[in-house]
């Protein structure tokens, strides 16, 4: 009996300690090791411009708009706005239960501070221009004005005006862009560059900096100050920086990583066979194009430039130079933009070899043959696929007789010679939606842009764009302006899109509430883990 | 010996503002600049940047201003981190490079020198045929092919090791770049060693020795390794000064936050305040090892004096 007694003491005393032993992971802290492939080079919202700071960034801050788990607008720091009639002036209403979290209220005057911060010509902000739809921004930001002339003003603690040059249908889209977030304005006064560091950084998301340890992670904690805490469900975001692609596949292997935000595209099909649903692949909102120098002869020729793109085999440049982790494209607007219908080039429906026989014909009519070949050069920054990419062409190319030969410099140079007009004949470029809007696609073949390599000058494109901008009042419209207006590029050959990027994630199945989307953003307090 | 050192240190001064000053001129002459990118900027806004850098006063205005504040131990803010100095970097990463670069250099010296040995004094035996197949094999593999084999074996099929990350500094997330960092130097020890032991061994002092009688632990120990010790510590002093300032490629396959990657990524960034800084920290590291090792020659080899 006592024996009986005893044995059924331990048992349960067992059963008791196993259980807490169970139990434990539900009461620790839920980690989320986010693996980026590359690291930030600034968490200052107004020094940054890439996605991998972006990700943390929207954890970090709120701004008056955000984006949900879909990439769709939401109310961030202000709970509802209202637009004028006429689509230029915005009232934001700003949360009351909005805090830094320092427990300060985030307050209208903190976003007419952060908004001429970033305009302010002394931070040097390389996104200044998201905000150049304000009125005055653009000349408090080049100079020409003054900072306080600048249409954002605080009409009390928690309503904020804004005021554009014209209404512009995608003004919510570009401020969930992380230059327009806010930052507090006393810490920066009391820290100077510091205020930036872990531990200092007063943010008003739904994380806070606790760790920053270059080159390898950055720590963010659950800020209970936060409006929606409640409903956050990760207690620590790390974000894990591996570049090696093919590593950071192992660590994910591992468990060491919970999600990835790229994939070595040489391994794409053995990484879909050996991983199945854990890999992500899907349209994003992006665009793989070659510039063609259109104010040069022999490329001034429309013709000559059509003929060029037609040949170009796209298929076989996304299935097999890119492992399917890109899609053929034939317009500068990648699909996936609610609204619109990329405007795509009259060849696309063609098939390869049709294409690559009227290509010829145009050729010879201009005069290129056998004894006359075109001779063709194409530039392009080194990596591995950009190189592949340019050969494939260079193969493709061969049997209609144009004689391509290839140059390749490192990133820097490349973009550096492109900027300043040098000379050349065709050459790579990418194009990587800052917001969702066709407007970010076309813009750069505009004749002002800094953007346009090309050097595409089109006063019918210009007309179309302009009469898009005065439509801005009618959404329906203005994106059937945008589409015409892509048309006449497209069929000028202003630029020769080749490709639409995708998205490349590899998530883990504990992992939920990471949501595919054309932006490829997943805000980590819409996640939860198991 | 002191004196020496001394007048040693000095001459270094007038070696690192040439180094400097070569350094801070050519960075330049590459095309493209920190703020050169996918995204081009507007001249408006690469103006506000530039200015903010001070890039855009005359050359010699900006070099006038970086010897300024390099010799108060200010090397300037790093144009594509900028939420970090140049100099918060190198004190962040350096002790991890150091860390690994020191670990795989003791081992490399200890192993290579054993192996060396023991293959000297079994020349053309298989002991030595091991040591030498080990050796090519050591220094052909490239690292970048080794440390994914490290990964696969260690970190994903027997579990034994994290596959990447610094953990903190934690003693097994280090075991894997060590070794990678150690094998081709335990390759390269080995073989120079095995070479002047078996010189050593066939010398006359080492004759005499045994004539003499004495035990072969002592007259390899005490007398032949003496004398064929010294192409090592000629070979320390640069792989001390390359191993200690760290690898790209090590690092960047294990993850390891070290300064390795700066060598590279700063110079295809045009970082020119980094790229001067990485000039600076391995060339600094290259002076004093350089030093040591003539330090070492007079306290190895009777020979050598410095007065």
């Amino acid at each position: 009996m006592l024996k009986t007694m005893l044995k059924a003491t331990v048992f349960a005393a067992t059963l008791a300690v196993s259980a807490g032993a169970f139990h434990a992971p539900a009461f620790a802290d839920t980690v989320y090791n986010r693996g980026s492939a590359a690291e930030p080079e600034s968490l200052d919202p107004h020094k940054t411009s890439t996605i991998y700071e972006a990700d943390i960034l929207r954890d970090l801050f709120q701004g008056l708009v955000m984006q949900d788990a879909k990439a769709n607008v939401v109310p961030g720091a202000a709970e509802s706005w209202t637009v004028s009639d006429d689509g230029t002036v915005y009232t934001f209403k700003l949360r009351k239960d909005g805090v830094w979290s320092d427990g300060s209220p985030v307050t209208a005057e903190d976003f007419v501070y952060s908004f001429r911060r970033l305009e302010d010509p002394a931070t040097g902000a390389e996104y200044a221009s998201m905000l150049y739809p304000i009125k005055g921004a653009e000349d408090a930001n080049t100079k020409k004005g003054k900072l306080e002339d600048m249409g954002v003003k605080a009409i009390d603690d928690h309503t904020l005006e804004i005021t554009l040059n014209a209404p512009t249908p995608y003004f919510l889209e570009m401020l969930t862009h992380q230059a327009n977030y806010p930052v507090n304005k006393a810490s920066i006064e009391k820290l100077g560059a510091d205020w930036i560091k872990p531990g200092k950084l007063v943010s008003n998301g739904a994380y806070t900096l606790a760790e920053w340890v270059p080159n390898d992670h950055i720590k963010l904690v659950k800020n209970p100050k936060f409006w929606a805490a409640d409903t956050v469900k990760l207690d620590t975001v790390n974000y894990i920086t591996t570049e090696d692609r093919s590593s950071a596949m192992k660590r994910f292997e591992a468990g060491e990583l919970d999600s990835y935000n790229d994939l070595p595209t040489e391994q794409l099909a053995d990484l879909k066979a050996k991983f199945g649903d854990k890999i992500h692949i899907g349209p994003y909102l992006g665009t793989f194009y070659f510039a063609i120098k259109t104010d040069k002869a022999p490329w001034d020729n429309v013709d000559l430039r059509n003929a060029i793109s037609m040949a170009i085999d796209r298929d076989f440049l996304a299935e097999k130079v890119w492992q399917n982790s890109m899609l053929p494209g034939y317009s500068m607007v990648p699909p996936g933009i609610e609204g619109y219908t990329p405007s795509m080039a009259k060849f696309a429906d063609m098939a390869q070899i049709d294409r690559e026989d009227e290509a010829t014909k145009i050729l010879s009519k201009l005069g290129y043959g056998p004894d006359k070949p075109l001779k063709m050069q194409i530039r392009y920054n080194t990596s591995e696929n950009n190189k592949n990419t340019a050969v494939a062409i260079q193969e493709q190319l061969k049997p209609l007789g144009v004689d391509v030969s290839l140059i390749n410099t490192d990133t820097k140079t490349h973009y550096a010679f492109l900027e300043q007009k040098g000379d050349y004949d065709l050459a790579r470029a990418g194009w990587i939606a800052d917001y969702k809007d066709p407007e970010t696609f076309l813009g750069i073949s505009r004749a002002a842009s800094g953007n346009n390599y090309s050097r595409y000058n089109s006063p019918k494109f210009e007309e179309a764009m302009n009469k898009a901008a005065a439509d801005g009042g009618q959404p329906e419209k203005r994106m059937k302006d945008l589409a015409d207006a892509e048309q006449i590029m497209i069929d000028d050959v202003g630029n020769i899109p080749l490709l639409y990027y995708s998205y490349k994630d590899i998530v883990s199945p504990k992992l939920h509430g990471f949501v595919d989307n054309v932006m490829d953003v997943h805000p980590s307090r819409f996640i939860s883990k198991d | 010996m002191l004196l020496y050192v001394l007048r040693r240190l000095l001459t270094a001064i007038p070696t690192l503002f040439v180094i400097v000053t070569l350094a801070f001129f050519l960075i330049r002459v590459a095309p493209g600049g920190p703020f050169n990118q996918e995204r081009g900027l507007s001249p408006e806004i690469k103006a506000n940047l530039e200015a903010e850098y001070g890039l855009n006063d005359p050359l010699w205005l900006q070099y006038g201003h970086y010897l300024k504040n390099l010799s108060h131990g200010d090397f300037g803010p790093s144009y594509n981190l900028p939420d970090f100095t140049v100099g918060e970097l190198f004190a962040r990463g350096l002790p991890i490079s150091i860390q690994l670069g020191a670990s795989a250099l003791v081992l490399a010296l200890l192993l290579g020198c054993l192996l060396g040995t023991v293959a000297a004094l079994n020349q053309n035996r298989w002991g030595d045929y091991a040591v030498i197949a080990l050796a090519t094999a050591g220094s052909t593999i490239p690292t970048f092919v080794i440390a994914p084999i490290i990964q696969l074996v260690f970190g994903l099929s027997w579990k034994l090791l994290p596959v990447g990350g610094w953990g903190g500094g934690a003693m097994l997330n280090k075991i894997g770049p060590v070794l990678t960092l150690a094998l081709p130097q335990i390759a390269i020890v080995a073989r120079l060693m095995r070479g002047s032991m078996i010189e050593a061994l066939r010398s006359h002092h080492i004759r005499t020795a045994r004539a003499l009688g004495l035990s072969d632990w002592s007259v390899v120990v005490r007398h032949a390794l003496r004398g064929a010790i010294l192409p090592i510590v000629s070979f320390t002093g640069p792989a001390a000064a390359a191993l200690l300032t760290g690898s790209i490629i090590v690092e960047t396959i294990f993850a390891i936050p070290g300064v390795g990657r700066y060598f590279v990524d700063a110079a295809l960034n045009r970082d020119y305040t980094l790229v001067m800084g990485t000039v600076v920290v391995i060339a600094i590291f290259t002076i004093v090892f350089n030093l040591i090792v003539d330090i070492m020659y007079a306290v190895v080899d009777p020979r050598v004096r410095y007065d």
